[in-house]
């Protein structure tokens, strides 16, 4: 018995000299986190990194939205702090404020492509082919009716528009923690309200409300990943969902996609500029960790290379929408210039 | 007399037999709800398991590529390996062989992989480059790779490889994605298709165990090749973090309030607190984590060290509460027993009281660590739901665990194959968890024998 209670003191011992004895150990693996679109894609290059360059670790990639990396790599510089954010959308001001407030001023923005942000529905209902009009004017909870706003009366999309198919109105966007909500409001939503010809002399804080306020019992914001938005129209398929365009390349055999002002989103439309309904990619390298972090700045070049990020590179394989040579070579000048 | 207590007699007979039938009834209906609640609970488990085991069993057979892979010199145009000059320091060779496999990093091989391809499909099969690649895992060339840097000399050689065909090949295979489905509806072009289906038929493509389910990391370049291996390593520093720190803290602490605390009222607080703290929600603990460990401690993000704390903040008040269960319902003879010869209270319980309690500890231990293996909510927060694509090779590397694991697998992009995998994932984790009560009841029947 005695034995058995010296055994479990100095395993408590050894633990506790184990845990001190980590502090002094420093990381060497790259730690990265952010939005869950480019997730995929730096979970890709990380790995090709790490089986690529024997001498370094496969960095670490979380997910958690792109306003949640940003807080993350927000809290300061420091070993339990990430090196990396990825993000659908650019670094607020505000968020440059509270990084900087930290101590995390030198921030270097590398854009590395594009993802399209498609409407999705069940590939064995009716097909849509949307304008941003309609969107609107299906979802928002006051549409303008013979130059007045009004609750809005829609039940069927073929209310909003006759072109449109028979079908109650049920949308899935993403939650406000998402950066796709802003690339669906800003391209799609708020040029819909301004098509829709909103009453004159309204005040700019009333346009802005009825841009942002949406109807409840139509629309559902699910704050996880795309599969739970796919698990929303499997449930009820009468669900029109938003997708990135890589998840939909992936699950064709379920979905189908709308148009969007008459265009199919895909590699080539989205690449050419034509569909309407795209945002570039972007991660965020914590300068002060460059040099600290071992492979941070090859990391980095590997990321942009012309066999990754490049056209015909891994990337676009898996659904990543290639930006010019050309912007890549300014990011990387930019990145390797600071 | 006589008669008036016969008569209540036969009265009290009468009364008990009329409400006989209805005490009969009642006892009927209670084993009648009984037997529905049993079979109710059972239903709802066989379905649950019923269902895992239909997706996630083929899961465990995946699609093989037999390939014969030659190391054509002209398509693989390297240096010789770097071969160790008499005097060379150890840093000075290690360099030297890092630049080489660099090298060898960089050349393509999927050319090589391609020509095999080719070779094992029909005489003039048209098909392109992109297309036959699809058929078979990304990670194909590091595997090729890799035999080829263990023994460079197998340059202008051919070697039979297995190499496992890409997740959307073993979709079609397995028939996971209909078939009838349209050219524009499916992951794979036509003539890749045709040819998956003449590998099948020629025996290049063949179903062995997913080896890879156990043996590999996860991964997202490679779906088909992503494993549990880092997540079960993960889970099981954790485990024996929570297993060394909450076993000989909650057992002490249990020992001391039960046997020595003076009782008052401070200890009937601690007694109320430690029983509120084994009802706090388990997200809770992670947040406390979050807070202390990782922004106070400084411990690093996604680390088994950090969750198996959190894990062992849970998993304490489990123990506490189920060793001084366990100690109260030790007979107070024993005690007196032992104070009667003169023993002191520490003797008392160390060698009397503590070893009869062995059983019903081992038994809360193994409750509180099964718990603790598939908690997922408070690991979330300390960062170990990231994508980690390495073994932790101690407990500070970055990790998952196996129900984060879980987890990311029911997110991932492709549904076709990660639903199966996911099961695959569950059943693996349930396997782990059985083994574990497997050990414990085992121990407690042999500790009992003793006691």
């Amino acid at each position: 018995m005695k034995t058995a209670i010296y055994a479990s003191a100095a395993v408590v011992a050894l633990a506790a000299f184990g845990t001190t004895g980590a502090f002094a150990q420093s990381r060497d693996t790259i730690q990265i986190a952010g939005s869950s679109t480019v997730l995929p894609f730096a979970s890709i290059v990380a790995e090709e990194f790490g089986a690529t360059f024997p001498e370094f670790n496969t960095p670490v990639v979380g997910s958690g939205g792109t306003g949640g990396g940003f807080r993350q790599f927000c809290e300061g510089v420091g070993e339990n702090t990430i090196d990396i954010a990825n993000a659908s959308r650019p670094m607020r001001d505000s968020e440059r404020e509270a990084c900087a407030a930290n101590g995390v001023s030198d921030i270097r923005e590398i854009q590395f492509g594009f993802d399209g942000i498609v409407f999705a529905s069940s590939a064995n209902g009716p097909d849509f082919a949307l304008t941003p009009v309609q969107v609107f004017k299906a979802i928002a909870a006051k549409v303008p009716v013979d130059g007045e706003l009004v609750d809005n009366p829609y039940t069927t999309w073929d209310q909003v528009d006759s072109s449109l198919p028979n079908q109650p109105i049920a949308l899935a966007i993403p939650g406000s923690n998402h950066g796709t909500r802003e690339v669906f409001q800003e391209r799609v939503v708020t040029p819909g309200a301004e098509a829709a010809e909103l009453p004159e002399g309204l005040s700019d804080e009333e346009i802005e409300a009825v841009e942002t306020t949406f109807r409840q019992d139509v629309v559902v914001e699910i704050a996880g990943d795309y599969t739970e938005t796919l698990a929303r129209l499997t449930s009820d398929p009468n669900t029109v969902g938003v997708f990135g365009l890589s998840f939909y390349d992936q699950n064709r055999d379920t979905l189908k996609v709308a148009t969007v002002d008459g265009v199919t989103p895909s590699l080539e439309t989205v690449a050419a500029g034509e569909y309407p309904v795209s945002r570039p990619l972007f991660f965020y390298v914590k300068g002060e960790h460059i040099g600290v972090i071992p492979g941070l700045a090859e990391f980095t070049e590997y990321f942009l290379s012309e066999g990754m990020s490049g056209m015909g590179g891994t990337l676009e394989s898996a659904g990543l929408i290639p930006q010019p040579a050309e912007t890549t070579a300014e990011v990387l000048a930019a990145f390797q210039g600071q | 007399m006589t008669s008036t207590t016969l008569d209540t007699a036969a009265e009290r007979r009468k009364l008990v037999r009329a409400g006989l039938s209805r005490r009969h009834v009642g006892e009927k209906m209670f084993r009648f709800f009984g037997v529905v609640a049993i079979v109710l609970a059972l239903g709802f488990v066989a379905i649950l398991f019923a269902d895992v085991l239909r997706k996630g069993i083929p899961a465990f057979t995946q699609s093989n590529i037999h390939l014969s892979v030659t190391f054509d010199p002209e398509a693989l145009n390297v240096d010789p390996a770097p071969v160790r000059e008499p005097g060379q320091s150890d840093a000075a060779f290690n360099a030297a062989n890092l630049a080489w496999q660099r090298q060898v990093a960089m050349l393509n091989w999927n050319t090589v992989i391609e020509a095999a391809l080719r070779n094992a499909a029909p005489q003039g099969f048209d098909i392109d480059s992109r297309q036959i690649l699809s058929i078979v895992e990304t990670d194909a060339r590091h595997r090729v790779r890799e035999v080829f840097v263990r023994d460079p000399s197998l340059l202008g050689q051919t070697v039979e490889v297995d190499l496992l065909a890409s997740a959307n090949a073993d979709n079609w295979v397995k028939g996971n994605i209909n078939r009838d489905l349209s050219d524009t509806q499916q992951q794979l072009s036509a003539p890749a298709r045709a040819l998956i289906d003449t590998f099948e038929e020629n025996g290049t493509i063949r179903q062995g165990f997913a080896w890879s389910l156990l043996s590999n990391v996860d991964s997202r370049s490679a779906p088909a090749s992503a494993g549990l291996l880092g997540a079960l390593m993960g889970s099981l520093w954790m485990m024996l973090i929570v297993v060394v720190l909450a076993v000989p803290i909650g057992v002490g602490s249990a020992i001391y309030l039960e046997e020595f605390a003076p009782k008052s009222r401070l200890t009937d607080l601690i007694e109320v607190n430690i029983n509120n703290l084994a009802a706090v929600p388990s997200i809770v603990f992670g947040l406390l984590g979050a807070a202390v460990f990782i922004n106070w401690f400084r411990l690093p993000l996604s680390a088994p060290l950090a969750g198996g704390l959190v894990l062992t903040l849970m998993t304490l008040p489990t123990i506490i509460i189920a060793t001084r269960a366990a100690l109260k319902g030790v007979s107070p003879a024993l005690r007196q027993a032992a104070l009667g010869m003169g023993a002191s209270r520490t003797q008392m319980v160390f060698h009397h009281v503590l070893p009869v309690t062995f059983p019903s500890i081992l038994t809360a231990t193994i409750i509180g660590v099964a718990q603790a293996l598939g908690e997922t909510a408070p690991l979330l927060l300390i960062g170990m739901n990231a994508f980690v694509a390495a073994v932790p090779g101690t407990p500070v590397e970055q990790a998952t665990a196996l129900p984060v694991q879980i987890y990311l697998w029911q997110g991932n992009e492709n549904r076709n194959f990660f639903e199966a995998r996911t099961s695959a994932a569950i059943l693996v984790l349930l396997g782990f968890m059985i083994t574990l009560n497997a050990i414990a009841i085992f121990l407690r029947s042999r500790l009992e024998k003793r006691a």
